[in-house]
């Protein structure tokens, strides 16, 4: 009678105990103040600019309206351009659909290299890689530009393609460095006395085992690359301004009547690609943000 | 046999000749982009380059003209107040909420998905929503004036002196999510056993996380400590959606200012020797960072 005397597993508690409610109470006042601004934008965009000027922004709307949602979409104006935002969400796709795959590819190989085909030097510029990682991006943006310039590639998509590459590199060279490590050694060993190469071996054994963690890391640039201004707003022209950047160019600009309910669709527009990545893919979304935690 | 065990090992220069040459973009970013090109900004600072760089040296010039600029002064005491609350408040947060969450209770998957959706959110969304939210017209003050609080007064992004902290509360809401997670993560690493020694102790549990838990978790606050500051330190792109650095410039920050003198100001060399300050205070908090995780570890 073992469980007589030593109670295993957690003290029983009552449902309503004191304790209980202070904990279900905070934790549900929190989570009520964090979903807070998701429901303002929401229900702001939903309403007309007159019941906007009379209300209250926490009330929801009397009268439903989609009509700022098109207009954010199609007619939103920075300047003199009234496209909408429609065109710095293509521009942030034709960005992202690169960057994303070369980022990552390039990023694999580098990882397979450093776990199972270690070289003099190799750990030295892995170590480089990390530390890089820590350093403002700000030094390194004038170089960049010049390096782009000589390149032919300033301005352009593809040199923004490129920035995303870069800067991508330690954290998705650490994620895929560190899960090949865990690859049984056995298996390579086997591998490269069935006579297969560098190469083969990525195809062949390396690529097909690790699909969870490339999934990881599509989640981790996706979510990245659509977020970002500072490289857009450097890198190319406003023509080809990802979205982020159009957004702000939109909301910010200071000509003409503040149309609130237009600003909130259009933020709520540019959001929607990570907020629909992360409700998805739920674990997988913090198992990626938990590899970029432990860098170092 | 003896060969493909030694070709794990290779010592010529061409052995290994595939793993090379894939290794050559990541030999490239390392060497041009982050050591090249950080030296080359430090370089380039201690010149006079206004439109295009050139090398015509100054010595310390440029450093002393942004220590005398108004506006770089108020950059840094921005990022102070902004970092030292952000740095408390994140870390205070995100371990209460993780802590609460690890209370074995009902819904963990739903709140936790509550908390952390903000970070999903790019910070120009982020600093929109709460530019609309404390709207001093439209947004909370008018709804805690029309409940009959006549005089009620909350409008930080007009304010000069408490900009910064309306800041700080989008910059709160998006952030503490990502740090409760790594807590989380931390406290499920806690052996159970510890509960039940404290228990049989009589130990209260606010006690027992205090005296017990966060001592056992060092580690993980050490990591959440060092990506709240890399995140506090390149803070930008909220600034420029919630305020623009307004009003006039009380709510300026570091990478703003390099961005203005870099791209904006054409006065290339300012922009670098801010840049190159902001390299060294990374610099500053790394090295004790990096001395206490490797260095300790040789030593135990």
């Amino acid at each position: 009678m073992v469980d007589a005397v030593t109670p295993r597993g957690p003290k029983p508690r009552r449902r309503f105990s004191r304790a209980n409610v202070m904990l279900y109470g905070t934790l549900i006042v929190v989570a009520a103040y964090y979903a807070l601004p998701l429901y303002v934008m929401i229900v702001t965009s939903l309403k007309g600019m007159p019941e906007i000027r009379l209300g209250n922004i926490f009330s929801p709307p009397v009268e439903i309206t989609y009509q700022p949602w098109v207009k954010a979409w199609a007619e939103a104006c920075t300047g003199i351009n009234c496209e909408g935002l429609s065109r710095g969400f293509w521009n942030s796709v034709q960005i992202l659909i690169p960057s994303v795959i070369l980022s990552i590819a390039i990023a694999s190989v580098n990882g397979y290299a450093l776990a199972n085909w270690k070289f003099k030097g190799s750990e030295v510029f892995f170590t480089i890689l990390i530390v890089g990682a820590f350093i403002p991006y700000q030094v390194m943006l004038y170089p960049l530009v010049i390096i782009l310039r000589e390149l032919g590639l300033y301005g352009n998509v593809w040199g923004l393609v490129l920035v995303h590459t870069v800067f991508g590199m330690p954290i998705l060279t650490l994620l895929f460095r560190n899960y090949f490590t865990s690859v049984p050694e056995e298996l390579f060993k086997a591998a490269r006395v069935d006579g297969a190469g560098f190469w083969g071996i990525y195809f062949r054994i390396m690529l097909p085992m690790s699909l969870p963690i490339f999934v990881v890391a599509i989640i981790l640039q996706v979510t990245g690359i659509w977020n970002d201004f500072l490289f857009g707003v450097i890198y190319t022209k406003p023509a080809d301004y990802p979205m982020t950047v159009q957004l702000n160019n939109i909301v910010n600009s200071v000509q003409g009547i503040k149309e609130y309910n237009v600003n909130m669709a259009a933020t709520l527009l540019t959001g929607l690609v990570p907020l629909i990545i992360y409700f998805a893919s739920g674990k997988l979304f913090v198992r990626g943000i938990a590899a970029g935690a432990v860098k170092g | 046999m003896s060969s493909s065990s030694k070709s794990r090992k290779p010592s010529g220069l061409f052995r290994n000749m595939s793993a090379k040459i894939a290794s050559v973009p990541m030999v490239l970013t390392a060497l041009v982009v982050f050591v090249g090109g950080t030296a080359w900004t430090v370089l380039y600072s201690f010149t006079s380059s206004k439109l295009l760089p050139k090398l015509n040296f100054v010595g310390l010039d440029q450093y002393e003209r942004l220590w005398s600029t108004r506006r770089w002064i108020i950059s840094i005491e921005n990022l102070a107040v902004y970092g030292f609350f952000s740095m408390i408040f994140t870390l205070v947060i995100g371990f209460t909420l993780a802590a609460m969450l690890d209370r074995k209770i009902r819904g963990e998957s739903i709140f936790r998905t509550i908390f952390l959706y903000p970070f999903a959110l790019s910070f120009v969304v982020t600093g929109l929503a709460w530019q609309w939210i404390l709207n001093p017209d439209l947004g909370i003050q008018n709804v805690v004036r029309q409940m009959g609080w006549e005089s009620f007064t909350f409008n930080p992004l007009n304010d000069p002196d408490i900009v910064i902290y309306g800041i700080l509360i989008a910059g709160l809401w998006q952030g503490t999510g990502l740090i409760m997670v790594i807590m989380l993560a931390g406290l499920r690493g806690i052996d159970e056993d510890i509960w039940k020694a404290a228990r049989v102790d009589g130990i209260g549990t606010v006690k027992t996380y205090i005296r017990v838990i966060i001592p056992m978790m060092r580690p993980v606050f050490v990591t959440a400590l060092v990506l709240i500051a890399s995140g506090i330190i390149k803070i930008y792109d909220l600034v420029v959606a919630q305020t623009n650095g307004g009003p006039g410039i009380a709510s300026e920050v570091p990478a703003k200012y390099v961005i203005n003198y870099m791209f904006r100001a054409q006065n290339l060399a300012q922009g670098f020797a801010a840049s190159t300050m902001m390299l060294l205070s990374v610099v500053i908090i790394l090295i004790p960072w990096a001395y206490l995780e490797f260095g300790g570890k040789k030593r135990g």
